[in-house]
């Protein structure tokens, strides 16, 4: 059965399309066959993330307004065989985008996709909503601070009420914790709620930590998914994410502080 | 198989009334101040079906004239239909006047409300939360629950509405919910309990008529007795909550719960206009 996972939040900048993208190449790597949608209408930026915004010529909107075929519009990665983006317009707003349309494309993507990423933009309004609407399973990106953590749980609560599993009585929307920008050490000095924290306030399974990490600037900056970058914590913490996303038994890691070597803590020291 | 249509249906119905509140046990002083004030406004009533409110003349021994009352009022274009909050002698009188007797539990004026004012307690007392549902519609003309009122239509609430209101007149079945009641959710249980067996989360909202019970930590804000009934309670497993209020009288915690009942179990009731918070056995 052919997949929807929504990457959500409430908040913006948490982290929402990095982990799309390296979530769903990811998804890619493993031989799933992954299309990545971006819904944030008017503010694209997957296709900056993956690399591929020289390449957008058409874009979710054109396919909505029935201008060109569906597969006119999709762009594939240069990193992965497997993967495909639908990109966002950057020149309509959210309005653009209504719930015929955007069911009729996830139709269509079903027929030939095992996976359907859609990251969804900020906010509660239409975007955000056309993006969970469809939804079979959700990552919620957090941030370790209390504004992030009680957005993530207002879009928690619409999703358990307004979905469209929700609404038509069905299983609910399976739900996935994914902390994003942890910084381990400042947990502990804290600065930061941990992840038990996050979870005694949102109360649903935790996916995966990714550690804050200079890497992710890097990678956003060249067009590169996070998890392409070799040896990076960042890359490595993705890797897990889709692992036990995928049902693999994988022990969390990046939770606790790096215990510094002697020499490390020789030269903090001076 | 075809049904016959009943010859009638008997249905719960509620409707606004005024209490005309008695204040004296001299008649002769209130004929003349109805007169008075009715001089002015001699359409007001328009044969509108009214109650007297005794409570404030049951103690006084007094039983007043029922069928003269009523013939001089009704000379004022005010129709009594019945009797509220009297002694047992006054109703007993009242009733062999033809008057009905209603139940006097929510327009009874309470020590909150001094009879003297035309304001309900949750007004007169305690300022207002105006987007809560069900302070909006507590006025003296409200006859026990107003069946009538609406729940703007906001997908985050859950509201239980009875197949047949006309089975049950006054009893709705509790609402429970056993899912997470997350920041922005607004879950009312009209004219019932309300039991939360998961989670409430600081911005969530759980309103109730009658009493309300969470069994999980309580970190929103909790409103029983939303209509006025003040001896509505909150039960709570772990007290963390923002905002507690019981019949319009709240308490907002911008330090926290205090210390003795943070945490822990505890419930809260009404004592006068004062919310007593009480830890409960573990």
């Amino acid at each position: 059965m052919p997949k929807v996972i929504v990457v959500t939040s409430g908040k913006g900048g948490v982290g929402k399309t990095t982990t799309s993208a390296s979530f769903s190449s990811g998804l890619a790597l493993r031989g799933n066959k992954t299309v990545v949608i971006d819904f944030d209408v008017g503010l694209r930026n997957l296709d900056l993330i993956m690399g591929c915004e020289r390449r957008v010529v058409y874009d979710i909107i054109n396919v909505i307004n029935g201008e060109i075929s569906l597969k006119q519009a999709l762009i594939k990665d240069k990193n992965c065989d497997n993967l495909y983006i639908l990109p966002a317009s950057q020149t309509r707003d959210k309005d653009a985008l209504n719930l015929e349309g955007v069911e009729r494309i996830l139709n269509e993507l079903k027929e030939s996709f095992d996976c359907i990423v859609c990251d969804s933009p900020a906010g509660i309004e239409s975007g955000a909503f056309m993006a969970m609407y469809f939804a079979d399973e959700a990552l919620v990106v957090t941030n370790p601070e209390v504004s992030s953590v009680r957005d993530s749980d207002r879009i928690l609560g619409i999703l358990a009420a307004k979905s469209k599993r929700a609404v038509d009585g069905l299983e609910p929307v399976k739900e996935h914790l994914l902390v994003t920008r942890y910084a381990p050490d400042r947990v502990e000095a804290g600065e930061m709620l941990s992840v038990t924290d996050i979870q005694e306030i949102l109360r649903i399974p935790l996916l995966g930590v990714i550690p804050e990490s200079e890497t992710i600037l890097q990678a956003s900056n060249s067009g590169t998914p996070a998890i392409h970058l070799e040896k990076s914590d960042v890359a490595e913490a993705y890797k897990d994410v889709v692992a036990r996303f995928m049902g693999e038994e994988v022990p969390m890691r990046f939770i606790t502080p790096e215990k510094k070597s002697f020499f490390k803590r020789l030269l903090g020291g001076l | 198989m075809i049904r016959e249509e009943p010859a009638f249906k008997i249905k719960n119905a509620n409707f606004p009334l005024f209490v005309v509140h008695i204040h004296t046990t001299d008649f002769d002083k209130l004929k003349s101040e109805l007169e008075k004030r009715l001089h002015q406004t001699p359409d007001f009533f328009s044969n509108a079906p009214i109650v007297l409110g005794l409570a404030a003349i049951a103690d006084s021994g007094c039983t007043p004239d029922f069928s003269g009352l009523v013939a001089f009022m009704l000379s004022l274009g005010m129709r009594a239909a019945g009797v509220v909050g009297g002694s047992l002698e006054q109703c007993d009188a009242a009733v062999r006047a033809g008057l009905g007797l209603f139940p006097d539990t929510p327009t009874r004026p309470s020590p909150l409300a001094p009879p003297d004012q035309d304001e309900p307690p949750t007004k007169s007392t305690q300022p207002l939360q105006p987007e809560l549902p069900g302070f909006e519609m507590q006025t003296e003309k409200t006859l026990e629950r107003n069946e009538s009122e609406k729940v703007s239509p906001d997908d985050d609430i859950q509201s239980i509405q009875p197949d047949d209101p006309s089975t049950e007149p006054h009893f709705r079945p509790t609402l429970v919910i056993d899912k997470p009641v997350r920041t922005g959710q607004r879950i009312y249980a009209k004219g019932a309990d309300l039991v939360v067996l998961a989670i409430v989360n600081a911005g969530a909202e759980l309103i109730a008529d009658g009493d309300i019970h969470i069994y999980a930590p309580m970190r929103g804000r909790a409103i029983a007795g939303a209509h006025g009934n003040q001896s509505a309670r909150i039960f709570v497993q772990r007290l963390e909550a923002e905002l507690i209020s019981i019949a319009g009288c709240f308490q907002v915690f911008e330090n926290g719960v205090p210390e003795n009942v943070r945490g822990k179990p505890a419930q809260v009731y009404l004592d006068g206009s004062r919310l007593i918070f009480q830890t409960l056995p573990g």
